[in-house]
């Protein structure tokens, strides 16, 4: 982890997608993905206007296109069951390359494949341009409910600490000369882990003890406003406004 | 009450106020725990404004529990706390919480917003603080203990000692009529040690210090008490309790090797 309270998803810069507010970008992704979902699968035009349409975003970020598609890797464990499909799918059969394929388990591939791409990007573009107590700041802006912010909060302020712990738990076994090496050791860690939940537990109560001890009634008081102007919050919407008109093509033509 | 002519160790500026109502008054104050253990067997003591007081005791002696009374996180016993002639119960919690300040033994679990600059905000602003105001009181909460640099910093990322620093920071920053501090000095090196010391003594604030570090306790708090089996067993000045031999031995209280508080007392 680099320094301040960057994460690693995180590419520090001053572009003007940097600059807009954490809740316009929030809203922008995801009525961006909303919209993308919503987009019929045979308009495969679409999509690749789509594409462009996030290459421009990029580009504006100033997120080099390596550094996008080597953070969109994350997704191949999820389209793995895409690739699947037209091989066990039932259905009209093509033959493609000598392998008997089926017609809809291609367009559904496809259709998995595009959405999700394309959701994955947008968020990738979102993380690397938003710090993430920026984005809890937005959260808090579009009125998620205070629990749910503040459990992201103490995630992100505790996982740190809990990870540290771990460490340490650790090393105390390689100490005693434990090494996991098989099924046999696998009550160890179980009970590393039941150790740990019941360490992290303890912490919790004696930070909402600190918290009770100064003042805190059930809500978190808000310290940072975030607010955007109408430019800022047309400057964030251009993105799914135009995907939007993208997708309206794609159900008429 | 020590005479500041003779105690070289802590300076004059120790000296309790006259004439204002104490910081702190605990009276009676009984508690068992709902499984039946009794913690607190009676215990009086007062604090006056502008005291630093050390809380001495063993393991087990129910310094914690004592704690947990003053701000009222634990409640439900006999006998009163009052602090500064405001007594604790749950209609002036929220003005009690403001005026007592503790610092808890652990700052990753004090210390629990993302930056340095919101935890330090987070009482104040649970008071309703705001704006201008809130952001002049977490810069002077912040330059009270030199750390005003680390502002934007996430605490996971500052030392120990920086931490410990910010903790007091944060509590500071309510502006509390006392400051109660939990082993303020374990796990800290020589010099973040020092530091704290001249940070501690350099407020104008009462101070209540819980420890078992009794060097720190006699070079900071020109009087201690000694909480022993849930009643104060002895209250006077640090440097004539920590002298008494078979006081120390009674509550299991050892100093240092090699250390003799006659010494540091007169001779500086």
């Amino acid at each position: 982890m680099g320094a301040g309270h960057a994460h690693r998803l995180y590419r520090h810069g001053h572009s003007p997608v940097h600059g807009l507010p954490p809740h316009t970008k929030l809203a922008a992704a995801f009525a961006f993905v909303v919209v993308v979902v919503s987009t019929p699968r045979e308009a495969m035009w679409a999509f690749g206007v789509y594409a462009l349409l996030l290459a421009a975003v990029a580009y504006a970020a100033r997120v080099p296109p390596g550094f996008l598609l080597k953070r969109l890797l994350i997704e191949v464990p999820f389209v793995a069951f895409a690739v699947l499909m037209p091989f066990v799918a039932e259905g009209e059969r093509v033959d493609v390359l000598g392998l008997s394929l089926s017609v809809n388990g291609l367009w559904g591939a496809w259709n998995v494949l595009a959405k999700g791409t394309l959701g994955v990007a947008a968020s990738v573009i979102l993380a690397s341009t938003t710090e993430l107590r920026e984005l809890l700041l937005g959260l808090q802006r579009l009125k998620l409910p205070p629990l749910l912010v503040q459990i992201a909060s103490f995630m992100i302020r505790y996982g740190d600490v809990i990870a540290d712990e771990m460490r340490r738990m650790r090393i105390a076994r390689e100490s005693r000369g434990f090494e996991a090496r098989g099924v046999r050791h696998w009550g160890v860690l179980a009970k590393s882990a039941g150790a740990l939940f019941i360490r992290s537990y303890e912490r919790g109560e004696r930070v909402h003890l600190a918290m009770v001890s100064r003042g805190y009634a059930g809500s978190m008081p808000v310290i940072d406003e975030v607010t955007a102007d109408r430019a800022q919050w047309s400057y964030a919407l251009a993105l799914p406004c135009a995907a939007l008109v993208v997708c309206l093509l794609g159900w008429t033509l | 009450m020590t005479d500041p002519v003779t105690d070289p160790v802590t300076g004059p500026e120790a000296a309790p106020v006259t004439g204002a109502p104490a910081s702190l008054d605990v009276s009676g104050l009984a508690f068992a725990y709902p499984d039946g253990h009794q913690a607190l067997f009676g215990v009086d003591f007062s604090v006056a404004r502008g005291e630093r007081v050390a809380l001495l005791g063993p393991n087990g002696a129910g310094k914690t529990t004592l704690v947990l009374h003053l701000n009222g996180i634990l409640t439900g016993g006999t006998g009163t706390v009052t602090v500064a002639g405001l007594p604790v119960d749950k209609r002036n919690m929220a003005e009690i919480r403001r005026r007592v300040g503790i610092v808890f033994q652990d700052p990753d679990d004090q210390l629990f917003m993302p930056t340095v600059r919101e935890d330090v905000a987070f009482g104040p602003a649970a008071a309703g603080v705001k704006g201008a105001e809130l952001e002049a009181r977490v810069d002077r909460a912040l330059a009270l203990v030199g750390m005003a640099e680390f502002k934007d910093r996430p605490p996971h990322h500052l030392s120990f000692g920086q931490r410990r620093r910010v903790a007091v920071a944060t509590v500071l920053a309510m502006e509390p009529e006392i400051l109660v501090l939990d082993e303020p000095s374990s796990n800290l090196d020589p010099a973040s040690r020092r530091e704290l010391a001249d940070i501690l003594r350099s407020l104008d604030v009462t101070v209540l210090m819980v420890t078992h570090d009794l060097p720190y306790a006699l070079e900071l708090c020109p009087r201690a008490l000694i909480l022993s089996d849930g009643v104060i067993a002895a209250d006077g000045p640090t440097a004539e309790l920590l002298s008494d031999d078979a006081l120390m031995r009674a509550h299991r209280l050892e100093l240092p090797f090699g250390f003799d508080p006659r010494s540091v007392a007169t001779g500086g």
